[in-house]
């Protein structure tokens, strides 16, 4: 009974129905989205809790990005386009809805309802973000490297520009439940000055949420054989195609996924207390999210999470490096993890598991985070010197110098639990290769 | 059909700047098969080094009006050096060490550097130059409070955009003398009187080309005359002009009244076409005519081979940036001398211009010279008179102003979409097969 599916369609094992494997990582989520919720606050005050909800809209971001980039190898430079779509889609849905239901939407008696059109306009968005890129997969086929990059870029622009020539904004409930077909037509999303008083729906608890959804789709992709596919094709594709792989159904599907994921992490970002606005479409915005791929490592999920959580981070201490030293209990909490990473790290290593270098590493960056905004406090106090200004610098210098000294990024193309597991044995003397016997 | 050839010469003289921008973009991906995003940066920093220049020596000089024609030169020389110097370090620091590695990895340093170089560009910075105070005695004490003077340049650039002051003299190539003689001040604010009658032309522009002493130096300033009709005005009539001066500024000073053509040829344009093609024509001749030229086509067909001929690689990869970047010096010279308001050093203004230039290369073909120099006309005379057209036709249509100029952006990136999946490889490009 228990292989009833599997013996019925001769289904191999891999794909045979399991429950937990199917659900585990979703409960997982929830969890983890809960928990943020429910602890963040606690910890850290208002201003770092909108920074993790900005951190967040930028791990989805940039994993999105990493299904089209990473798995694929298909270089795409207007990820923010997609972004831009979903964003203005389910802002629509979540400004005018409220408008046209409610007259006027306060966030307190009208959470649950604008809620509800939030997750509608997450789920119209992304499907508005992976049509678009659909077409923009469509005539991108025949262009390779470089030529693809700028295409797309081109794309983004032309995104950007069109957001820019949208319609008024309607203010007045009254004047739109009158018209609402005919207002929209007219895509009233406020040209240049951005889309307005989008309500923050988004807290920390759909943010995280949509995080581990995002990334479990995406890790799910990489699992599928349309994930293998696209490594495939990234490799080589003149031997993908000799394999029986259909290059163009393939990179179109990376595309309409990557930009369908992106739709829901700019629908996210859209609700998260910004106006979204034309510049969020623009090539800058895309430059950003290519930088937490490759320095996170094309290919890693994992890594492209990390790379863009740390990044956000640091770019936040950067801008007040003081208020980590003058506040204590963010010098002690920073204290804490790395003293935790160190222990784990000692542990993994009296068990024998090779996981504990990665501890050990990561265990340094806090001491090394808190050295730093020390540092900058005696700059400032000493020598006037305000390390927020040359943010940006120290920003490019760490991108210029990753890309010279680690150019596969922080983990390459591994996952980060890929680098756990039990001390690979120790070589012979004379061992030809790993795992070849020695000749006797 | 004014409106036609304006913005024909526009198109020429935004044409040639583009196509040297492309160029660039084009010498670097010959040789080394990547699109170098500091390029547009490189443009950046050639104009704000012609800015800070500029006003460092018309300061220096205390120069009224259009300075000697040698300061122009001097302030393109030093565009040029900084940038040539500039580029070879870049290609020598950042894109050396990656010669073996993936092409991506060079396009994310190249990402890396071009934010480097704006970021670094907008830093609050030192004045250098000030006002009412010789520039040397305003260096040397940089930290003192600015009681001295306003602050006329900072190095770094600083994050304020800026008006470049005019090193080439502005002046309308074919305009006509309709009458000259003397001012008799005026009655209020902005306002002249002519010593003798003039017929004046209705539907045309005219201006004014006073001539005046100031500290014992003749200052020219061209007017031009507003709220005036067709017709025969008598002399010791008061007329408006703009900008507003005090007609006290006026009192016997002499005037030459001309009448503005219907499209004006400027010099500046003139120039910049005459100085781009020139620059063109050399760089044709060191590509095809001489053994450098060679060595950079050999290297661009397969660098390994060329290494094994006997060609220093990492040698004619410098010099090729070196090139580039002093093209892009070139041209952003000639562009502070046509559009003088610059942006901010990281202004997205820049960046899409030179987005619009690799454009171009890609248009043309790139790696292609030639493609370059087609792609920069193109782009130009579709993004001009699309802006313009389209302009027109919808406000005749009713819609609001500024649409047609906003579409200016989509006509460039529509049409590189359309010629790559026309002809992959640009206008004039050849197609590489790629053998298992």
């Amino acid at each position: 009974m228990k292989n009833l599916a599997q013996n019925i369609a001769d289904v191999p094992r891999s794909v045979a129905f399991r429950p937990a494997t199917i659900l585990v990582p979703w409960l997982a989520c929830l969890a983890v989205a809960l928990g943020v919720h429910h602890y963040l606050p606690m910890i850290v005050d208002e201003y770092w809790v909108n920074v993790f909800r900005r951190m967040g809209v930028f791990v989805m971001a940039a994993v999105s990005l990493n299904v089209v980039n990473g798995f694929a190898g298909q270089f795409s430079m207007g990820h923010a386009g997609f972004m831009a779509i979903g964003a203005y889609v389910a802002a629509g849905f979540s400004y005018y809805g409220s408008l046209y239901f409610r007259g006027e939407a306060n966030v307190d008696d009208f959470m649950i309802q604008g809620t509800l059109l939030m997750l509608v306009g997450i789920v119209a968005g992304a499907f508005a973000a992976a049509g678009a890129g659909y077409l923009v997969g469509l005539p991108s086929l025949r262009l390779r490297g470089d030529y693809l990059a700028i295409v797309t870029l081109g794309f983004g622009e032309i995104i950007r520009v069109t957001l820019e020539l949208t319609g008024k904004q309607v203010y007045d409930a009254k004047a739109f439940q009158d018209a609402p077909l005919s207002t929209l037509a007219t895509l009233p999303f406020n040209g240049s000055t951005g889309f307005e008083r989008v309500l923050p729906y988004a807290n920390l608890f759909w943010v995280w949420l949509f995080v581990g959804v995002v990334c479990v789709v995406a890790y799910r992709i990489k699992n599928s054989s349309a994930g293998r596919a696209f490594l495939s094709i990234r490799e080589d594709e003149i031997a993908a195609r000799s394999m029986g792989i259909d290059l163009t159904k393939y990179k179109v599907r990376a595309f309409v996924l990557a930009a369908f994921l992106g739709g829901v992490a700019g629908a996210i970002y859209a609700h998260t207390g910004v106006n979204p606005s034309p510049t969020d479409a623009g090539f800058q915005r895309s430059f950003d999210i290519i930088i937490f791929v490759v320095l996170g490592g094309l290919g890693s999920l994992s890594g492209t999470a990390i790379a863009a959580t740390l990044l956000t981070g640091l770019s936040e201490v950067l801008r007040g490096p003081e208020s980590i030293v003058n506040s204590p209990a963010g010098v002690w909490s920073l204290a804490g993890i790395a003293l935790a990473l160190a222990v784990g790290s000692a542990l993994l290593k009296a068990v024998g598991n090779r996981g504990w270098r990665v501890l050990a590493v990561a265990s340094v960056a806090p001491v090394l985070l808190v050295c730093f905004a020390y540092l900058a406090q005696w700059l400032a106090t000493a020598w006037g010197v305000k390390l927020s200004d040359y943010r940006m610098i120290l920003y490019a210098l760490l991108l210029i110098l990753v890309m010279l000294l680690r150019p596969n990024g922080l983990l390459g193309v591994r996952e980060v639990w890929e680098l756990f597991g039990p001390e690979k044995p120790a070589r012979r003397p004379g061992a030809v290769g790993p795992g070849k016997e020695p000749a006797p | 059909m004014a409106t036609f050839f304006d913005t024909l010469i526009a198109t020429i003289a935004l044409g040639s700047l583009y196509a040297l921008v492309a160029l660039g973009y084009t010498l670097v991906y010959g040789v080394l098969k990547f699109i170098n995003f500091a390029h547009s940066d490189i443009f950046v920093l050639g104009a704000w080094t012609s800015f800070t220049s500029a006003v460092a020596v018309t300061t220096l000089l205390d120069t009224q009006g259009v300075p000697p024609w040698w300061v122009g030169a001097l302030v393109l020389m030093l565009a040029v050096l900084v940038c040539a110097t500039t580029g070879y370090l870049i290609e020598r620091l950042a894109y050396r060490p990656l010669r073996k590695a993936p092409r991506l990895n060079v396009l994310i340093t190249a990402i890396g550097v071009s934010l480097l170089l704006q970021n670094v560009g907008q830093l609050p910075g030192y004045p250098v130059v000030r006002d009412n105070v010789p520039p040397a005695a305003a260096t040397a004490d940089a930290s003192a409070p600015a009681a001295q003077g306003q602050t006329l340049a900072t190095l770094p650039f600083g994050p304020t955009p800026r008006s470049m002051p005019q090193l080439l003299p502005n002046a309308v190539l074919n305009d006509s003398a309709v009458a000259s003689g003397t001012i008799t001040a005026g009655s209020g604010r902005g306002q002249v009187r002519l010593d003798q009658p003039i017929e004046i032309l209705p539907d045309r522009q005219y201006a004014l080309v006073v001539t005046r002493t100031v500290d014992g130096e003749p200052r020219t300033t061209t007017f031009r005359l507003v709220g005036i009709e067709g017709g025969r005005i008598e002399a010791g009539t008061d007329i408006g002009t703009q900008p507003r001066r005090d007609p006290i500024d006026f009192e016997n000073a002499t005037y030459r009244l001309v009448l503005s053509p219907v499209v004006a040829l400027r010099l500046i344009d003139v120039l910049i076409v005459v100085s781009s093609i020139a620059l063109m024509i050399v760089l044709q001749y060191v590509v095809f005519h001489t053994r450098l030229g060679s060595a950079m086509r050999a290297l661009s067909f397969n660098t390994e081979t060329a290494a094994l001929m006997g060609i220093n690689v990492n040698r004619v990869i410098s010099i090729t940036f070196v090139m580039g970047t002093a093209l892009a010096a070139a041209a952003a010279f000639l562009y502070t001398q046509k559009y003088t308001s610059l942006s901010q050093p990281a202004s997205a203004v820049w960046v899409l211009l030179g987005l619009k230039a690799f454009v171009a290369a890609v248009v043309g073909g790139i790696g292609n010279v030639r493609g370059a120099v087609l792609g920069g006309f193109l782009i130009a005379g579709l993004e001009l008179f699309g802006s313009t057209y389209s302009e027109v036709l919808i406000t005749a249509a009713g819609g609001s102003s500024g649409i047609g100029t906003a579409l200016r952006d989509i006509y460039v990136f529509g049409l590189l979409i359309l010629v790559l999946l026309v002809r992959p490889a640009g206008i004039l490009g050849t197609v590489t097969r790629e053998k298992v």
